[in-house]
């Protein structure tokens, strides 16, 4: 690795990407800025000033180019075009693939979203990137940079659905992308610029390349939302520990003793046990109840962000090392077809 | 229509889970290996639309002799051939060097339409299918809940797609055929295998190219053809900030709602 540092004739380049929906700047945007700008500290212990540069892809985007411009950033540059009007896997990498080709960033920070997930992985097979999905963290190696140079990062990022954290690392040179998981960098991380606003500059967009390769025709509704979880004070959630559609009959009794609505993981609702409408997660409601009670669900990522925001957290699970436990508050181990009945019944006895 | 499907065997989640000697992923003795969730739901769909147009699915999976066990499952719910990867060459790959390997094994034939899960439930990149479409040259879509052929009948052109957004919204697009689609679990509810059909899948033809056979230098695929290089895997830090609440279930509750009475004050 002490060849690629010695190689390098310029400094670090860090890009950060962020989404942006309908001409605003969301959470998850915010997010992957703070971890731009701070992959771009760490490359400054390696060596040499580096600051971060934003992209913006899109159409309308003077607000949120203003919004960024004031951000710790070394430029913002702006692709704002007809041709953008609709996200397309293809007008995007149809920008960003000659864009990286032409300057050759180091990486490019991206928020784990379903867009993003959408088109980066076919940006990196165009652009002969390195592809590093949904990391959570990055760390220098021990013992401090050193000569380590990039290769040396080690990044932190879920696997089998979070059960287990791997610690990974890019060989090799040339461009790598990266999308960072959801909540994993602090919004309220963002730097805001030091001295005046960071410099805008247009991103050439190319209207033969940045070509649609599918046809919009519009957007619906998954579910004619009939239960607004959102509202509820209380919530049991069932997941695919239950077992069966069968089975769900006493977690439907703890919540009504405890006056709560009925959730579920993504899998009970693609089973068919319960209707897509109790669905909690990223591509079901998105919960903050005062509590909220998991039984057997293991706590994927996608199943977090849904309720992670609640105040008080129940996790009823038969292994100790499920990752609900780690957002939970309180914790019970154990089957939940025995601890379900007995929580029913100490509610009931509590209740009088 | 001719319709590939990529399968992943992954380890059952649900299992004991141990970690190898050398710390860099799980001890694979005893570990029971399943079909990745989303593959399942992607065979499925292929079944049904060439059950619809009056075609075929090959299925294809990249990995170990054990994987041979997911392409018998996959025979015997209904495809008619499933061509393996499991030269040693092949293994270790990060999402860009198993597309690229399963890129070059299907276009060995023609096929109208390539399915894949929409993500391993191993190392859940959400990226193979993906980097398969940029390598034929074809559209793709990702975290697809529906397909609908335009015209109905032999001869697709276009597919109607439906594709899942954040919160509740879904897009619905057009796409030209073929085209690689990354279909998302319960687009459908998968069909059991009968007797009949594992009987009739042991008859059936397993290929097993070879990297060579594919026209690719071992250097570009499996660990040696790949930029992320796994260090290390490790448990989360369990039941950090959870206040574990030990008994026999009868015990257990009842402190429990003692505490949420008196400590969390939320009942
Ligand atoms: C793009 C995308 C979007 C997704 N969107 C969502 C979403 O919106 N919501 C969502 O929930 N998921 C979503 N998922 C799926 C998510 O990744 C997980 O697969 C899912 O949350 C797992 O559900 P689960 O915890 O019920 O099942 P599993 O992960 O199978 O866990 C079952 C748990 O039950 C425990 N258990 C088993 N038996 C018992 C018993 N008798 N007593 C006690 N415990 C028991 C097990 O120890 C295990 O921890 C999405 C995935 C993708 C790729
Ligand atoms: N080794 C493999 N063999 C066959 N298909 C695979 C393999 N790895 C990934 N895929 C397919 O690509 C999809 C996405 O996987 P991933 O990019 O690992 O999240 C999976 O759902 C499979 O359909």
């Amino acid at each position: 690795m002490a060849e690629e540092a010695a190689a390098r004739q310029r400094p670090w380049r860090v890009w950060v990407v962020p989404q942006i929906r309908e001409g605003r700047i969301p959470r998850v945007s915010w997010e992957a800025v703070a971890a731009a700008q701070r992959l771009a500290a760490a490359l400054a212990e390696i060596d040499g000033a580096v600051r971060a540069e934003a992209v913006l892809l899109g159409t309308g985007l003077d607000g949120a180019t203003r919004e960024m411009a004031q951000r710790d950033l070394a430029a913002v540059h702006v692709a704002d075009d007809p041709a953008l009007a609709a996200y397309t896997p293809g007008a995007w990498i149809g920008v960003l693939a000659p864009a990286i080709a032409a300057a050759s960033p180091d990486f490019v920070v991206f928020p784990h979203t379903y867009q993003t997930v959408d088109f980066v992985p076919r940006l990196a097979q165009r652009a002969g990137a390195g592809l590093l999905p949904e990391v959570t963290g990055f760390a220098l190696p021990e013992g401090g940079a050193g000569a380590a140079g990039a290769g040396g990062l080690l990044w932190t990022r879920p696997v089998l659905g979070g059960k287990l954290q791997a610690r990974v690392r890019v060989r090799g040179a040339g461009t790598v992308l990266v999308s960072v998981q959801s909540g994993a960098f602090s919004a309220d991380g963002v730097a805001p610029a030091a001295a005046g606003a960071a410099e805008v500059k247009p991103l050439p967009v190319d209207a033969a390349q940045a070509r649609p390769d599918r046809e919009v025709l519009g957007y619906e509704e998954v579910t004619t939302q009939q239960v607004d979880l959102t509202k509820a004070d209380v919530i049991v959630a069932v997941g695919r520990g239950v077992g069966g559609a069968d089975k769900i009959g006493p977690v439907e009794e703890l919540a009504r003793a405890l006056g709560a609505e009925i959730g579920a993981s993504r899998p009970v609702i693609d089973s068919g046990w319960l209707p897509r409408e109790r669905q909690i997660g990223s591509s079901g409601q998105t919960v903050a109840p005062r509590l909220y009670i998991a039984a057997g669900i293991s706590g994927a990522i996608q199943h977090l962000v849904g309720m992670k925001a609640s105040s008080v957290i129940v996790a009823i699970n038969k292994d100790p090392s499920a990752p609900i436990f780690t957002v939970a508050d309180y914790g019970l181990v154990g089957d939940l077809h025995e601890l379900v009945p007995a929580l029913t019944a100490a509610v009931k006895a509590a209740k009088g | 229509m001719k319709i590939a499907v990529c399968i992943k065997q992954v380890p059952n989640a649900e299992a004991r889970l141990r970690l190898s000697r050398d710390g860099k992923g799980l001890d694979e003795e005893d570990l029971p290996f399943i079909v990745n969730e989303s593959d399942e739901y992607a065979l499925e769909e292929g079944l049904r639309l060439a059950e619809r147009t009056g075609g075929e699915v090959v299925a294809f999976s990249l990995g170990p002799e054990r994987v041979r066990e997911a392409l018998r499952k996959a025979l015997a719910l209904g495809a008619a051939r499933a061509v393996h990867l499991a030269d040693p060459a092949f293994a270790g790959g990060d999402a860009l060097a198993t597309g690229r390997a399963l890129a070059a094994a299907l276009a060995r034939e023609t096929f109208d339409l390539v399915l894949t899960g929409s993500q391993s439930d191993d190392a859940g990149f959400g990226a193979t299918g993906s980097v398969i479409a940029g390598h034929l040259g074809w559209p793709h879509v990702w975290l697809v809940m529906g397909v609908e052929l335009e015209p109905a009948g032999a001869a697709p052109v276009s597919a109607k797609v439906t594709r899942e957004m954040e919160s509740g919204i879904n897009e619905v697009s057009r796409v030209p055929l073929p085209a690689v689609l990354e279909i998302q679990a319960g687009i459908n509810h998968p069909r059991y295998a009968s007797l009949k059909g594992i009987m009739q899948a042991k008859k059936k033809e397993i290929a097993v190219p070879s990297p060579a056979d594919l026209g690719l230098d071992p250097a570009q695929i499996g660990a040696a053809g790949s930029r992320l290089e796994v260090v290390s895997v490790e448990f989360p830090a369990a039941g950090k900030g959870a206040q574990m609440i030990e008994g026999d279930a009868k015990t257990a509750a009842a402190a429990l709602v003692a505490k949420l009475r008196q400590e969390a004050r939320v009942l």
